[in-house]
């Protein structure tokens, strides 16, 4: 279908875009598009006006600042690919990457519209959530901060207040004793997963001392696994500690959706056929890459 | 609010400029508008394929991108890359083996086709099936495509190696 008419506006800094936003009171920002255009094509959305942001220079780049690795916004799925700095750095976030839908898409598609978007079948916000990321927002005057945990918060609902820019994520490098797994069951590849997983673990030896689980396409939002957290949590992730941790996703799960195809006990069922293969992953073989 | 906007491009190696309303897609631009109709309009929402077009070399979905978003960049349709012989190997393996039928998805498959080939020269049927796993086609159920695709990444292989 064709969208319902719009008008256009470049943005060359964010400044100028939130001005744009504000003036018009039905804006939307234009990143990559590969969300939202077909939104508009299927007049799901109909605002009166797009600003591109994809020409503001201040959203692009990938640097190691410290201990953390700023992914500028506008960073496209492929750069991810390509990056070698996030391979070494970011390892979860390059191994979801090739998850992310179909190659000409991820050529176009940007991290920070990920995230904004905040669809809660996405790989990449589990992934900053599993990293415990730092969502960098900017309304043109203030830059704030917000951790993943408290950035997602209902379905496509996000700590963005209304006109502010998500211009970078912040990620903690990763760490010697650090593991990482990601993996999803879908139908088909490139097809939204039916239910993901995305493990960052801190080890002493062969102890898992911290876990952070995400978990993507069983909630409203990318939703950490808590209670299966705590059961891993100090263990050596043995077969019983792992049978512990399934149980306990029931409860972390409590609004796993179901639609006719995959209803919601099977989409339980498999999330927890994805955290018994990962974990066990972790412990298994903690030198592997994750693919 | 959608009075149409001047838009320039690189179009196939030449300058090209339209007028267009802001909603104009790429793919509509470049049909309408330069009349450059081997690009195809399926689903309009990234998932077919029919679409694809390198835009400053990559490909990408000419639904999912608005024709003034898409001002200033390099434009190569199935078109452009026929005529410079960039896909004739390609063409010539997707004829002998019947990779078409009804030819609606055969410019995306050639595109994706063509970026996979540039990025890995040989790559397994695996490989082949992922990249596809955005083109659809309805026809001939994917295997004589593989096949056309694996045979140009072997014969090239094999063109390229030394005698």
């Amino acid at each position: 279908m064709k969208p319902s008419p719009f008008a256009y506006a470049r943005a060359a800094s964010v400044a100028e875009a939130v001005a744009a936003f504000r003036a018009s009171g039905d804006a939307r920002y234009l990143a990559g598009g590969q969300s939202l255009i077909p939104a508009l094509n299927l007049r799901l959305q109909a605002p009166e006006l797009l600003i591109d942001i994809t020409h503001i220079a201040a959203l692009r780049g990938i640097e190691l600042r410290g201990d953390a690795l700023r992914i500028g916004a506008l960073t496209r799925h492929s750069e991810i690919l390509a990056s070698p700095l996030v391979a070494e750095a970011a390892p979860l976030l390059a191994a979801a990457a090739p998850w992310v839908a179909h190659p000409a898409i991820r050529n176009k598609g940007t991290l920070g519209g990920s995230l904004s978007l905040a669809d809660p079948a996405s790989e990449f916000p589990a992934v900053a959530l599993a990293l415990n990321a730092r969502i960098e927002l900017d309304d043109g005057e203030r830059l704030r901060a917000v951790a993943a945990d408290d950035f997602f918060r209902d379905l496509y609902e996000t700590a963005a207040e209304p006109g502010e820019i998500l211009t970078a994520v912040h990620v903690p490098a990763a760490r010697p004793g650090q593991r990482f797994a990601f993996d999803e069951l879908a139908r088909r590849r490139g097809d939204f997963a039916l239910a993901g997983i995305a493990i960052a673990g801190d080890f002493e030896g062969e102890i898992a001392a911290r876990l952070r689980i995400a978990m993507f396409s069983v909630g409203p939002t990318p939703m950490r696994a808590r209670g299966a957290e705590a059961a891993l949590t100090g263990t050596r992730l043995a077969d019983a500690d792992i049978a512990r941790a399934q149980a306990a996703l029931g409860e972390d799960l409590p609004d796993i959706p179901g639609d006719a195809q995959t209803g919601a006990a099977a989409r339980l069922h498999l999330a927890r056929v994805l955290l018994k293969r990962q974990v066990a992953r972790l412990r298994d073989a903690p030198e592997a890459r994750p693919a | 609010m959608s009075s149409r906007l001047r838009v320039e491009m690189i179009v196939n190696g030449e300058p090209a400029e339209a007028f267009v309303e802001p909603r104009t897609s790429l793919a509509d631009c470049l049909r309408h508008h330069l009349r450059l109709t081997g690009t195809h309009v399926g689903c309009e929402m990234g998932a077919c394929g029919a679409c694809l077009v390198m835009q400053d070399d990559v490909v990408s979905h000419a639904c999912l991108t608005l024709a003034v978003q898409a001002g200033g960049s390099r434009i190569e349709t199935v078109e452009g890359l026929s005529e410079r012989g960039a896909l004739a190997d390609l063409q010539a393996a997707f004829h002998e083996r019947n990779a078409l039928q009804c030819g609606f998805c055969t410019s995306g498959m050639l595109m994706t086709a063509h970026e996979l080939l540039r990025r890995e020269p040989l790559p397994s049927r695996e490989r082949i099936r992922d990249a596809l796993s955005g083109n659809y086609c309805r026809c001939t159920g994917y295997e004589a495509i593989v096949d056309a695709i694996e045979t140009t990444a072997r014969r090239r292989a094999s063109a390229q190696a030394p005698a």
